[in-house]
Order: C-alpha cells, then structure tokens, then sequence
C-alpha cells in the first residue's frame, strides 16, 4: 500500500470537515478494515489520509426498546450477531450478520463498514484491469466470466452487492442516520443504495464528506417472522451465490405482510416487491411459496454464467416463505 | 532375514502415536522457514508480469534502486526476451524492510509490447488461434497414442456402451507456507539457507550447482515445512534470486512468495479432458475402451493423467496430448494424474454399470483383478452402510437428496536407496538419530524416534530426531512419490540396531553374558537364559565411560515394498433448491503395509481425502480470456475446503503385510470419483465437470426438468 497519515477521530465535526473536499479517495475513513486494508494493499484506493474512526465516543452502541433498535454504526458483526434482543425479535438480522465471513472478521468488521462495503468483483479486485467501475471503458464481466454477477438491475456494470446485513435491514424496514458539514439526515436503507444506472461509480448516496452514523430499526410486530438464507460455495468465508432476508407478519398460516430483500444478486440489495405481492394476503403453502419465488425472478436477466442464480433466488424465497409457516 | 516382527511383539510400532512436534506447532513454538528471521536481514520481492504474452522492451532499475532502504535490485529478464505467462518473473529487490521492497517494485520500470494469448485450452486449440510455442502445432503436443487388444472388435461385441467427456480444472497446491527462502552466507564461500522445501540434499545440490560451491558449503535448513504437495523439490527462481541478492548486499535475505504468486508459479495439478468411449458385456466385462484426451501443463507439457485406470480392460486405445497456454507450469502433484484418472474412470465405471442394470459395486469386483481392493470393497461397504444407497439415482425424496458412491486408486509409495543416517547412544543415556529427510507435515520425525525407540527399549520422547537440515551431511532423498517413510524407516531400524548391538558389546562383560544372549527390554537390558540379570538403560550406557556409540544404516530391500490398493465410499446429501453438495462421510480403506504410527498414518488419509474433497467439489484455477489473468488468486475466489467442508472421515489403516509402504499421495486419489458417483446416486444426474458447484448442481436439475 501507498504512505498515508492517519488521524484518529475525535467528532463527527472533525470527521467531516476533514473529509470535505478532498473528493472520493483522497482521505478515506477506516473502522474495522477488514474490506478498506485488503483495497489499500491491492492498491485498489490510495488515499493520503486515514481517519480512524474506533476513536469516536459512543458510536458502538446498541440499545433496544418498545420502539426499536439503534445501531451505532462502529458496532462490530458479532455483536449484532450475538444480541440477544436482536436475535430473538430481529432474527433476520441477527442471522444476516452471523452469515458474514469469519469470527475473526466479524469481531472487527462493523455495522457501518459492512454497509459501505466495495464490490468483490474479481476485475474490480484486480489493480491491473481498469473496467468501468474505476473509470475504464468496459464492464469486463458482460463478455467474460460473470458466475457471481448480477442478475438484476445491472447495466452498466454488473456487480453483485456483498453485504449481508443490509438486505436484513432492507426487510426491517430500518434507516439510516447520515452526518455530513451541513449536519444530519436520516434516510430508509433501502433509498441508500442505489443501482449503477444512476452511478456506476459508487454503490449508495453517500457524498464524499458524508458518514454513516446509525442505525434505526423499527420492532416488528409481535407475530413477525423473520430468517435469512444465504446459500453459497463454501461454509466459510464465503460471499453469497444469492440470499433472501424475509420478514412475514403472520396471522396463523396466513401472512399479513411481506418483505422479501434478496442478497447477491443486485448491484444494490434488491427488493422484490413482486414477491412481497404474490405472499400478502395468503395463506402461505407449498404452491404460494413457488409462486412468489417465479414471481420475483420473472424479470431476472442472466448473464453467460450464472442463470443457476435465477433458480437459487427463487427457490431460497420459496424456502423461506415455507418457514414461515412450519 | 531382517524384518519388523510380528506385530505383537511391537511395543510402540504400529500403534498411535502423538506427533512429536505436535505441541510446538500448535502453540506457535515450531519455526516454519516464514519465521526464520536473522541479524541485519533484508526483505526479498519479486515483480512479475501482470500480463500474458509480451516481449520485454525496456527495463529500467534505477528509479527503484534510488529508493532509500533498497540495497539491491537484480533483473530476472531482460530487453527482447519474452514473458508467456502472468507472474513471470521481472526483476527482484531485496530491502531493509517488506514495505520499502513492496514500494520499489512500483517504481521498476516496465515497458511491454503485449502480445496474442490463449489461456484456456478451448481458446488454444481453436482455429487461427495465436501459436504460442513454436514447437508444437496448434499449440498442441504430438499425441501418443497406445493400442492394446482389437478395440473395434470389442466394441461390436459389446453389449452396452457409454459415451462421455469428463474435465477436471487446474488445480493450485495451495501450501499454506509459500515457497520460500531465507539466505544467508556465513562468509564468501559459505552458504546456509531456510528453506520451504521438500528435498533438503535437492535444494543443496541445485544450489551447489548454480553457484558454483562445493555442497559441503551449502547448507540447508527446513526444520519445519508448510505443505509441498510436490512443489517444493528445489530452490526455483525465487530461491535463486534470494542468493543473488544476499551475495551482492553481503546481508540475509528472505524472500518468499505471495499467495497471488503461489498460484500464479508455484505449480499445479494439469488439468484433463477426456472424451471416452467404453463397451461391457452383458455379464458385466470391461471389454472396450477408446480415449482421446488432453490437458494443460501451462507452457509447459507434463500434462499426464492415468487412462484406464484401476480396472481392466482387455482392448483399449489411448490418445493424449498436451495443450499449451499462457499459464504458470504445472508441478507434480500429489499423485500425478491419478486423481483426475480415477475421477473419470469411476464415473465412467458407475455410467457402465446403470446402463447394465448392475449394482456399481458388483460391476467393480467383476472388472477389479486386486484381491485387496476386492476385500476393501467389503470392508467399506460395511462402514458406509452400502445396502441404502439408492437403487434408483435420485429416487430419494424431499428437497435434501442423499446418496453413496464408491471410487478406487492405486499407488507405489515403496521407498528407495539413498538414504544415510546414524543413531548415537551418549553415555549418559541419550539417544539422537540423525538423517537429512525432512518432515513436510507427515511426521517422518515421529517415525523414526519410534522406530529407534522400539528398538531400544525406550520411548519416542526420549529419542532426539535430527532431520531437515543437510549439515551433518547425511543425505536422503527428497519427499516425494510417498516414498519417504519407506526410504528412511530400513535405515533407520538398522542403525539402531548396530547401536543397539554395539552397546550389547559394551555391557555383556557387566552382564557376565554372551552379546548374543543379550535382550532389550523396556528401559533396560537382560539376559534372554536368566532373566533375573539386567542392568537399567543408565546403567547400561554409563559403560560407554567418555565414549558415545555412533552407528549408521543401511538400505534392506526386506523392510519395505510398494504397491497400495485403496477404495472410498462417500455418502453425500444434495440440496436441490441450492444445488450444495454437502458430503456427509467417506470411509476410506486404505491398504498401507506396515502402518509404523497408525496415528499420523490416519492423518495422512485425512489429509489426502480433504485434498480430493477439494478437489471434487471446489478448486479450479479461473483464467480470463479476455484480460489473460488467474481471475482467483487468492483465497476468496480460488476456495479449498474449510471447517464445513470436512464430512466425518472414517480412515481405515488396511495393514496387508509387515513391511513399510508409504501413503502420502493415494488416499487423495478415490475421493473424487467417490464424491461425483454419490451425487449423482442422490440426484440422477451426472456431473462430468469439477469442480460439482451449485451452478452446476442447479443447471443439471433445471436441464433434467425440462
Ligand atoms: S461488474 Fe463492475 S466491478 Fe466488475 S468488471 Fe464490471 S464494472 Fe468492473
């Protein structure tokens, strides 16, 4: 990796002023950096300035009430994987964020981290081949070897989004608070992330002087149901092939509403309201389940190698809707 | 005649025992070549070509040699030579620390003319494709052909026939230690060198060579080694380079490989593609069997596979050849090309016996002439529980399929000359055995303390094993073609008997006994006609007075022998909506001679069977048509197996005779062709490809639908 200073933080002032017009890449923010010192030694970024962000009071924090859950972004994946509120009310979450990596890695790697996570594209990882993403002219991945791509949303680069947690949160209905100069915004995780269509450079809203701050997670009523599937090659480490966060709000067999958030198969975490249609109102058995699933991937677009991702998303949201009912 | 003995008269041979090294390694006490740091050491690199094919057209060091903390920067090419794969060697720096010798390879200055490449062997053996070797037409090899019987007559003969094509990928070594040195010359004519080897004589002599010194100059460490796999029989560019640069900077130098590199240079496992045509008769006979194939060694050729393999066939015709593309070169590979020829032969075995309606098992034994194997196959139907398998593939229900499949392998592994060692008995009553082998992870250090042990009456602790050093200049062969243990377990017991006997000489006068009435008990010696005199172990070498014994070996051809027959048996679940293979179990039966550490000898079949594992369903080198590189080198994308990969491993010590045979490499052999047969026994669908991924699974099932 290229020399950079490194400045431990001390305010969010601090923070974002630092950050404020230097653009993307010249001063960067590190937390648990187990996705930020893999692209520095990869010389995939090469900024000037670190900021450590561990040094900032309090932004670890998780607290749960009557009215939900907030998320300090600086909290680790392990512990939202091993809250115990999180994972009795939140399980979809809880299960996402047990999901991710290695215990080594979840015991650094951060809530805010995750979401702001880059793509693992193996042209993106690549310092030699410049494809679109980092400015270059094509996305190689349309004419070569496009296993763990996009089957959704992509155009122009066909990325996957690798985070797990934030389908999870995606499907809880969760925001997120943003600090930026001008102070703070809060915005739902799902409008964070954005397709490359609106920018192939970047995989959320985020401004380059901006920081994500926290996490709100509305409870989910009490008869809520909630798993996340995440099928892949190896137990671990492994990114997803594709994964499904459901939440259902039940009523006996019958589901009231549903959120269905497929992970690994989007540039953004993709929403599938098509399922979420197909599962309200009914009473979920083996026929409505499939259903859902078709209905969600009927749009797919594969690329050469991974139509076998049309199949797995559909049947992990078949799978998922059927736990909700045994 | 020499011999082990009967095994109830072993006290330790035969038996498990822990590992010696086992607690230093597990602590982090163990020092691997990768920890070896010395005084005023520099830091090594290497830079390497990102690119396929191109010709060097300018080179320029200087900037990198101006940059303060560089002390050397050598060149490993030159203007108008050409690079024909990524991660061909550039040019080498050694530094005072691994950051500035990361940062001077930036600031080497390449200049490039890219040229066409192929870097799969679809994209080589296509029409107009670019020639990369001038000496082999459309970058293919001349094939050897072989005929044996009258293959068109059998096959009219036959009753059923099978057709298929069968593939498995490049495959890495993957060692968890890169290659890798650590440098240093004592004084102008004198070199030591850490070395991650397999072969510390080979290192020596390859250095010796190079460098124009006399052997006896060269030393070579390898006290403990992180995984070979039979890429790491000598010093190869990077040790090379590592003396260069010590020698010019008069400083040690480390330099080993990063894990990109490891997969770029450091070797693999050719790939293979057989088209294969096969005939049986009705009551089952193997009687035909028509093979053109191929495989790629990178550059290089060396892309061998066994074709048939394991069972007979009367009439057959192999055609083979090598493919040429713009990749790293293959390296011998734990069992070279058996893996990828058992893979293809046990499908096809198991794609013969469906279409004659015969159990896989039965149609084996029919074509199998190995009395061993024909007792493994009882034996390991048992364990696995063979009668609930499916009898019709994928006839299992529910969305988890679970099926069994068998797979078989062959090895030498029978050791030979060229091994010298000495056991010393002090007077004081410590013992050393010293040989130049090294233990690449195997436990050949254990091995011989217990071999010494048994002999005199002592435990393995309390041996000192001296190996991987070339020092004492007691020269063994290098570890490979699992030949090790056979190799140095009959020199070893020979010295220590001459020990033995010798020290006999020294107490039979205290003992008022002849030396040939003279026994060894544990920890002591006694007279075999009254047993009421002994003398304790201390007692006995405190005669040795300022003396020591010290006794060498010698090769007996009656203590060791080749030829291992060996079969698996996997039980897999298939999930069918994610297409996971998860492998449930292997037993694995493995026929070995004279197990001298059951223990380690059970690690071994572990390990081979984890690597088939691997193998089956996971490894495969990913190459770019488009840019040319290795799309996985590293460990996220090029994945082996991990924690919830490893079935429940029931490794099965198949002692058939009482002499030394080694079991390093066949006990990876049968795992794939297990694994493929079980899967497709769960699902009804054949994979003909490695590595079974989900795609795979999925895109089978979603064909077999429609
Ligand atoms: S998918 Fe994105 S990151 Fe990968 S090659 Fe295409 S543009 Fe680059």
């Amino acid at each position: 990796m290229d020399k950079f200073s490194y400045v431990n933080a001390t305010s969010l002032k601090q923070v974002t002023s630092l950050l404020s017009d230097s653009g993307w890449g010249e001063v960067m923010m590190i937390a648990g950096g187990t996705d930020l010192l893999s692209e520095l030694k990869e010389y995939i970024e090469t900024p000037k300035t670190l900021i450590n962000l561990k040094t900032l009071p309090g932004m670890d924090s998780i607290t749960a009430d009557a009215s939900g859950l907030k998320i300090g972004a600086l909290a680790t994946v392990a512990d939202i994987a091993m809250h115990p509120t999180i994972q009795h009310h939140y399980t979809v979450l809880a299960q996402a964020a047990a999901s991710v990596a290695t215990p080594q890695i979840r015991n650094v790697g951060t809530l805010g981290g995750n979401l702001c996570q880059r793509p693992r594209c193996w042209y993106y990882r690549d310092e030699t081949v410049n494809c679109l993403k980092k400015g270059g002219d094509i996305c190689y991945a349309i004419d070569g070897l496009s296993k763990y791509h996009a089957i959704f949303g992509g155009d122009p680069v066909y990325i996957v989004h690798p985070s797990d947690i934030a389908p999870a949160l995606i499907a809880l209905n969760a925001s997120l608070r943003i600090a930026g100069p001008e102070g703070e915004k809060t915005l739902k995780v799902e409008e964070f992330f954005t397709l490359p269509a609106a920018n192939p450079f970047r995989e959320n809203v985020l401004e380059p002087n901006e920081i994500v701050v926290e996490v709100q997670v509305p409870q989910p009523k009490p008869d809520t149901k909630s798993f996340y599937l995440k099928a892949r090659e190896k137990g671990a480490p492994d990114f997803a092939l594709a994964s499904v966060a459901g939440v259902f709000e039940m009523m006996g067999k019958t589901c009231q509403a549903a959120n269905v958030v497929l992970g690994g198969v989007a540039p953004a975490p993709w929403r599938s309201a098509e399922a979420e249609t197909a599962l309200t109102g009914k009473m979920i058995n083996e026929a409505v389940s499939m259903n859902a699933g078709a209905e969600a991937v009927k749009d797919a677009e594969p690329m050469n190698d991974n139509a076998y991702k049309v199949t797995l998303a559909q049947n992990l949201i078949s799978r998922t809707a059927m736990m909700a009912v045994s | 005649m020499a011999s082990w003995g009967e095994a109830s008269q072993s006290r330790l041979i035969g038996k498990r025992i822990a590992r010696l090294s086992g607690k230093d390694k597990v602590t982090g006490k163990a020092k691997y070549t990768f920890d070896i740091n010395r005084p005023e050491m520099l830091y090594g690199r290497i830079l390497r070509s990102e690119v396929a094919h191109a010709n060097v057209t300018d080179l320029d060091l200087t900037r990198a040699e101006a940059l303060p903390g560089v002390k050397a920067v050598i060149p490993l090419t030159e203007v108008g030579r050409k690079l024909r794969y990524q991660g061909q060697e550039i040019a080498a720096v050694a530094a005072e620390t691994d950051d500035i010798a990361k940062d001077a390879l930036r600031l080497i200055y390449v200049e490039l003319e890219e040229l066409p490449f192929v870097v799969t062997e679809a994209d080589a053996m296509a029409e107009g494709a670019p020639q990369i070797r001038d000496d082999w037409k459309g970058n293919q090899s001349n094939p050897g052909i072989n005929e044996d019987g009258d293959v068109d007559a059998a096959f009219s003969e036959a009753a059923v026939t099978v057709e298929a094509t069968y593939h498995t990928p490049v495959q890495t070594h993957v060692c968890l230690e890169t290659h890798g040195h650590v440098v240093e010359w004592t004084d102008e004519n004198n070199l030591t060198v850490w070395a991650s080897t397999q072969a510390v004589f080979g290192v020596r002599n390859d250095l010796a060579r190079r460098f124009e010194l006399p052997a006896n100059q060269v030393r070579v460490i390898t006290e403990h080694m992180g995984g070979g796999f039979g890429s790491k029989f000598n010093a190869g560019v990077e040790g090379l380079a590592a003396v260069r640069l010590s020698r010019m900077t008069e400083r040690p130098v480390k330099l080993m490989l990063t894990r990109k590199a490891e997969h770029l240079v450091a070797g693999n496992r050719p790939s293979m593609t057989q088209h294969v045509k096969a005939g049986a008769t009705r009551d089952g006979r193997l009687i035909a069997y028509d093979m053109r194939g191929y495989g790629t060694g990178g550059i290089s050729s060396g892309a061998g596979f066994n074709a048939p393999y394991v069972y007979h066939v009367p009439n057959r015709r192999t055609e083979r050849f090598n493919v040429a593309v713009n990749a790293g070169n293959q390296r011998a590979m734990r069992a070279p090309g058996h893996p990828q020829g058992a893979f293809a032969m046990d499908s096809l075995m198991d794609e013969l016996a469906e279409k004659l309606g015969m159990n896989p098992l039965e149609f084996r034994r029919i074509n199998d002439s190995s009395e061993v194997r024909q007792a493994q196959y009882t034996l390991g139907a048992q364990e696995i529980g063979w009668h609930r398998r499916n009898n019709v593939p994928g006839s299992g229900t529910g969305v988890k399929k679970r099926g069994m499949g068998v797979g078989s392998g062959l090895w030498g592994g029978g050791g030979g000359r060229g091994t010298q060692a000495r056991v010393t008995i002090n007077a004081d009553g410590t013992v050393e055995a010293v040989t130049g082998t090294q233990d690449i992870g195997t436990g050949i250090r254990t091995v011989i303390a217990i071999i010494v042990a048994e002999e005199l009456g002592l435990a393995p602790t309390d041996i000192s094993v001296k190996v991987g050093d070339s020092g004492p200049g007691l020269p063994s062969g290098g570890s490979g073609g699992s030949q090790t243990t056979a190799s140095v377990a009959p020199v070893i017991k020979t010295a220590a008997a001459a020990a033995k006997q010798k020290l006999f000489e020294h107490v039979a006068p205290l003992l008022q006994a002849p030396v040939d009435d003279l026994r060894i008990g544990t920890g002591k010696i006694y007279v075999a006609s009254d047993r009421t005199k002994t003398v304790t172990w201390k007692q006995a070498t405190g005669q040795l007075g300022q003396e020591s014994i010290s006794e060498g070996g010698n090769w007996d051809q009656e203590l060791r022998q080749g030829g291992v027959a060996g079969t698996q048996f996997a039980e897999v679940e298939v999930d069918t909506q994610t297409g996971h293979v998860k492998v449930l179990k292997i037993v694995a039966v493995q026929d070995c001679g004279l197990a001298i550490n059951r223990l380690t000898t059970e690690s071994q079949i572990n390990g081979g069977v984890i690597m088939g594992l691997g193998q089956a369903l996971l490894e495969e080198r990913i190459m770019d048509p488009q840019t040319g590189r290795m799309l996985n080198a590293n460990l996220e994308d090029y994945k082996v197996p991990g924690t919830f990969e490893i079935p429940e491993i029931k490794s099965i010590v198949f002692d058939t005779h009482r002499k030394v045979t080694g079991v390093g490499e066949p006990p990876c052999i049968p795992t794939l062709g297990a694994i493929a047969n079980a899967v497709h026994n769960a699902i009804g669908v054949r994979i003909r490809e490695l590595p079974i991924t989900p795609d795979k699974i999925l895109t089978a099932l979603a064909e077999k639908k429609a």
